[in-house]
This record gives structure tokens, sequence and C-alpha cells, in this order.
């Protein structure tokens, strides 16, 4: 089985800026492993998901995801592979307002027929999935028909996690997914998130600067020390 | 493959519904625009055709020596006088020639209630023709039989509420409304019928025959009655009545064939100067002169349709800003740039096609409520018929133009997802 995550001699330099921004000689997630990357505010954790997810290409090394090497795929063909292999839950404001709970959850599908074709080998379909993960994700059937501007922030994350996760992604992608919730929701949230990545056998790249989180992960990263942008490294 | 067409017009329906009330208005600013646009147009070609058909069946009208545009406006459309009368001999000549037909005789000159008085012959009511060679109908009453009998154009009756039966009084001259002018107050005459509506002049007209006119200035001499001689109307019928000269003449040929031939003849009369014109080709020229306005017309609706199309870009764009963090998802999600830029070109795609099926909708909504008032009012009846081809010109610009607006928030927003990429910025 192929890593869910690899970059190798990475080097990234926003457009304008003065100085490399990332500068990663050598990381990596295997299969299904679940991952905690902490570093302080600005340090680049969010750049780095940028770079897993093909939205922004390095400019040299590789980043390759679930065996594919990004920067190799025309630029359609790799948001499409994002929509196929990788899931993403972000800190706050997840969701399309303007679509029920039940469509936020079933979009992935939309953006990528994999996911559905993979639903359908594991014989089930999309929407019974999304029930099947609101149902795990602690979402009151009610919620799904609700208008996703609806919810508390709480349980727009877990929503937010169950679009992560319908159609079983190779990764899911976590960027301080529970940054705005309380200590208590915090853990419950990780657990949930850490026990249906599990069960998806899909890999967790959990961002973070909060270290207390870090216990239940198979291992941490620390950014500061992967990076050596700022140590000067030759160009 | 990249995601479907049906995936970005679900997001798309989806997200105009849930900003209902500004997408909506917007799509009403459009569609009044466009409603404004095609309908000045639809008016425009109405009313030129209304125009052009003012009189038809008539071959030539003939008048004094002068410019054809001119005759015809005082003739057909009772607007300015004649400089010169013409002789009831060329009339005459000109009725004997073999290629003529018919010939109805216009005495112009009196006027009653600032209505214009027309003297002439019962002919009148058999030959004038409007529109699709419609004649005049009578809505009362019947044609004028005797010297002091009328016959009331609709916009007349109406006016002033005259029915048959009425007797009315004619005034020397034919001023505006208000003007006091010397009254024929010791003839007055007999309505004896009504017209029905034609959206032509001849609402506006008394018609009275050609006797008539002369019986009422027996007793007159250049323009003013003669001081001391008053005639009443019994013994008048004494007078020989028949006209001297007339105003103009409506002539019908038996075969349109000769009517360049007939023309000419009458045009070199060595008897009299004459004119003898082609109502159609000089009310085409008549339109022309009129059209410079109708183009200003259109061209203010045009603008106003750019006013409504650069409303709706504002309202889309100041909406972008708004939904960066849902670009940024849809980013995440798996769409490219080029995915957001069709998402929000589409949305405005969407809102100026429904104000452009909006607008149709006014167009032909308004032609079918307000169609049978226009007919009445004005003589031009509002086509319902599919666009022609004018309009479908103006369709496709408008079209066009709400395409080229509709690249406007679409670039805005593939700029804003390359540069925001997934990063969700508040
Ligand atoms: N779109 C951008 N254009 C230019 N520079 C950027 C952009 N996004 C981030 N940066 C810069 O890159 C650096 C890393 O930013 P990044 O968002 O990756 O940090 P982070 O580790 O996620 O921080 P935080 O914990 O606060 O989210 C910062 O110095 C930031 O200024
Ligand atoms: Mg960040």
């Amino acid at each position: 089985m192929s890593e869910a995550v690899m970059v190798q001699g990475l080097r990234f330099r926003w457009p304008g800026a003065a100085a490399d921004c990332l500068a990663v000689a050598d990381f990596r997630l295997a299969a299904g492993e679940r991952v905690f990357l902490r570093g302080p505010s600005g340090s680049g954790k969010s750049t780095l998901l940028s770079l897993i997810g093909g939205v922004l290409l390095p400019d040299t090394g590789t980043v390759a995801v679930h065996g594919q090497d990004l920067a190799a795929l025309p630029a359609g063909r790799r948001d499409r592979y994002r929509a196929d292999h990788v899931g993403f839950v972000f800190q706050l404001f997840n969701l399309l307002p303007y679509l029920s709970v039940l469509d936020n959850i079933l979009l992935p599908c939309r953006f990528s027929p994999l996911r559905t074709r993979r639903l359908a080998e594991a014989g089930t379909t999309p929407v019974a999935e999304a029930l099947r993960l609101a149902a795990r994700l602690d979402l009151d059937e009610a919620l799904l028909g609700r208008s996703a501007a609806a919810l508390s922030v709480g349980q727009q994350q877990r929503v937010a996690a169950a679009r992560a996760l319908i159609g079983r992604p190779a990764l899911v992608v976590a960027d301080e997914p529970t940054s705005a919730l309380d200590a208590d929701r915090q853990q419950a949230f990780l657990d949930l998130l850490l026990g249906e990545c599990a069960a998806a056998s899909a890999a967790l790249l959990f961002v973070s600067h909060d270290g207390r989180l870090a216990g239940h992960f198979d291992r941490v990263a620390d950014l500061a020390a992967l990076n050596r942008a700022d140590a000067g490294a030759p160009r | 493959m990249k995601p479907r067409f049906g995936l970005l017009w679900h997001l798309c329906w989806r997200s105009i519904l849930n900003r209902r009330l500004s997408v909506a208005l917007t799509v009403v600013a459009v569609g009044l625009a466009v409603a404004m646009l095609i309908g000045v147009e639809r008016l425009r070609g109405d009313a030129r055709a209304a125009f052009a058909q003012t009189i038809s069946g008539t071959d030539l009208v003939v008048g004094a020596r002068g410019g054809g545009a001119q005759l015809l406006l005082y003739s057909v459309f009772h607007i300015g006088n004649a400089s010169n009368e013409i002789s009831w001999d060329s009339v005459q000549r000109i009725a004997a020639m073999p290629q003529v037909d018919w010939v109805v005789p216009l005495a112009l000159g009196d006027s009653h209630r600032g209505f214009r008085v027309v003297g002439t012959t019962a002919a009148y009511f058999e030959h004038y023709r409007y529109g699709e060679r419609r004649s005049l109908a009578f809505a009362e009453g019947r044609a004028f039989a005797d010297v002091f009998e009328t016959v009331l154009g609709a916009e007349v009756a109406a006016r002033h509420g005259y029915r048959v039966g009425d007797r009315i009084v004619l005034s020397h001259g034919a001023g505006a409304d208000g003007t006091r002018f010397a009254e024929h107050a010791d003839k007055p005459f007999t309505v004896v019928g009504i017209l029905a509506r034609s959206g032509t002049p001849v609402d506006r007209s008394v018609l009275v025959s050609l006797e008539g006119i002369a019986a009422i200035h027996v007793d007159w001499a250049g323009g003013a009655p003669i001081p001391g001689l008053s005639i009443a109307p019994e013994h008048v019928r004494k007078f020989d009545l028949r006209p001297k000269t007339v105003t103009a003449a409506l002539v019908g040929l038996k075969s349109r064939i000769a009517v360049f031939r007939v023309q000419r003849a009458i045009n070199t009369d060595t008897a009299e100067p004459l004119s003898a014109v082609l109502p159609g080709a000089t009310l085409q020229e008549l339109w022309n002169l009129v059209g410079l306005a109708e183009q200003a017309l259109l061209a203010v609706s045009a603008l106003v349709v750019v006013v409504g199309l650069a409303g709706l870009v504002a309202v889309m764009v100041a909406g972008l800003g708004e939904r960066r963090r849902e670009l940024a998802i849809l980013r995440a999600l798996g769409a490219g740039p080029r995915q957001v830029f069709a998402l929000l070109a589409l949305e405005s795609i969407a809102a100026s096609a429904a104000g452009i099926a909006l607008g149709l909708a006014l167009v032909y909504g308004a032609a079918a409520l307000a169609g049978p008032w226009l007919q009445a009012e004005y003589g031009l009846a509002p086509s319902l018929g599919w666009p022609g081809v004018a309009e479908l010109r103006l369709l496709a610009a408008v079209l066009a133009a709400s395409l080229l607006a509709s690249v406007l928030p679409g670039l805005r927003a593939y700029r804003y997802s390359l540069a925001d990429g997934m990063t969700i910025r508040i």
C-alpha cells in the first residue's frame, strides 16, 4: 500500500516573499497513519497543507499523495485528484451556507465519482453512507435537512468531518478543526475524528498548535524541526 | 473528467435561492430595462406601420404646386395650411382622365372647436382607406346627404359628447383651440353620423359636403362676413353651391401601373400648377423626419439596459467579498479555478437570462392587455407575433452584453480563488 503522503526535498516560497516559507527535506505519512503536526503560528502549517492538497505547487522537490506526484498532473487533474483522495476539515466555516446539511456531506461525491464508486463497491450509496457517518458523529437525523447556516459551531465541525470522510479518501487533513470548540467538545470531536479515520482506514494529518491534543496520535511531528527554511539552507 | 455541468448548475441555483431577494431585484431591473428596449422597438415598428397605413388605397394625392410632404401634411394629417387651392375645373379634368377610377375632393379651412372641418363628397366614405385597406365604418347614423348635415370623427364626438341629431356650428379658420374665430352661427349643421375609431386623422375631422362649405360662405367675402348681408339657411339652397375651388383631392386609379404616367400628366398640367404625390412614398419620407426621435428613444432604452446589467454585475461582485470563504471551500472540495469562474459567471448569466425572459413576458403581457386600448386610442395595434429580425438582433445584443457582463464576477472569483487557494479568509 502506498504512503498517504510523501514530501521530499520541498522548497516553497510565496510569490513576492523575500525568503522561503518552507524547506522540508523529508516528511511522510504511512497509509492509515495518524499524525499530529504542531508548530507556532505563522510557521507554514497551512501552507504545507495547501501543498499536500495540490492547490500550491513546490518550487523544488516532490509532494506525492497516495503514491501520485502532484506536480506531474495537469491542473484540472490535480484538482480532481484532491477531490478523489483528500478530505479537508478547517478551523471554521467549513460548510456552504446555502446547502442543507445532507447536501454538504454529499458534496464530495458530486465532485468525485470515484468516491461514489468506492461506496458502491462497499455495497452502499452516498446517502446511506452520509446517514451512517452522521449517526456515528452524533448528528441528529433531524439536522440533516436543515440549512447548514443554522448549525452550532460544534455541529458544523462534525458535519465537516463527515464530509471529509465520505467515500473513503486515503487522507484526511484537518487544519486546527478544534480551535473554535471548548475543551470538552474538543476532546469529543477528536475522539470521533480519530475513530472514524481508523474505521475508514484513512490517514489523518491533524494540525494544531495546541500540544495537549497530541497524546491520541500515532506520532507527533514538529514543523519547526522539519522546516529548514529559517536555517539559511543554500538555495 | 471535470465536475459536470449539473453540479455547477445545482450549486448556482442553490446559491441564487439563498440570495433570492437581491437577485430577484436585479432580475426585475434587467427585466424592466429589456421590456423597455423591446417595447420601444416593437412600438416603433408598429407606429411606423400605423403611420404608413394612415392612408391606403389612394394612388395619388393632388394639391397646388408645392412640396409633397407639405401636401400630405395638410391634406391627410390636417397639419398646417395649403398655400394655394386648386380649381374645381382641375378636379373635374383629373376625374375625366381615362386611367382615373375615382376622385375625392377635400375642402379644408374651417373648424369646429379646434377640429378641422373637411368638405368632401359622399365618395369619401367609400374610397378613403387606412391600414390593410380598411374602409371607414359608421358607429352610428349614416353619411351626409344634405347641405347642412355633418358626419363626425370618433374623437370629435367623444370629446364633446355629440350624438346623432345634435346641431353644431362651424367656425371660419382653422386655428388651435381657444382662439376666437368668426362663427357661422346662423347656419348650424345637424349630426347625422358618427364614425368608428380608425386611429387616423379622420377621428379628429368634421365631415360635411362641399355644398355645405359653399353654403356657409355665400354671404362671406375675403374671409369675413359681408356687413349687412345675412342669408338665412332656407334661402341658401337657391344659390349655386357648386364649389369653385378645393384644397386637395384623393385620386384612385383603375390600375396602379398607370400611377407614374398620371402623376406626370398632373404635374405637367398646363392649365394650373398642380402637384401629385404617391402617398406611400411620401409617408416614408415624412417618417424619416420623425425617425430621429425614435432613434433617440431606442438609444436611451439601450442605455437603460446597460444600467440594468451594470446593477446586476455590481450586486454579484459586491456579494463576492462575503463569498470568498465559500470559494475556498469549493477549492478544497476539488473545484478548479475555472470551475469557480464558471459557477460565478453562470449565476450572472442565469440572472440576466431570467431578466430577459421577464422583459419579454412583460412586453407580451402589456401588448395583450393594453393592445385594444392602444388600437382604439392611437390606432396602434401592438403586434403579438414572434420577435421580428430587429428585435431578435436587439435580444442577441442584450444577451451578448450580459454574457460579457457575467465574465466580470467570474474573473473576479477566479482571481480570488487563485490568490486564496483553500485558505479561508474572512
Ligand atoms: N496567500 C499568501 N500569500 C503570501 N503569503 C502567505 C499567504 N498565506 C500565508 N502566507 C505567509 O506564509 C507564512 C506561513 O503562513 P501559514 O498560514 O502557513 O501559517 P500557519 O502555520 O498555518 O499559521 P497559523 O497557525 O496562524 O494558522 C506566513 O508568514 C504568511 O504570512
Ligand atoms: Mg494555519
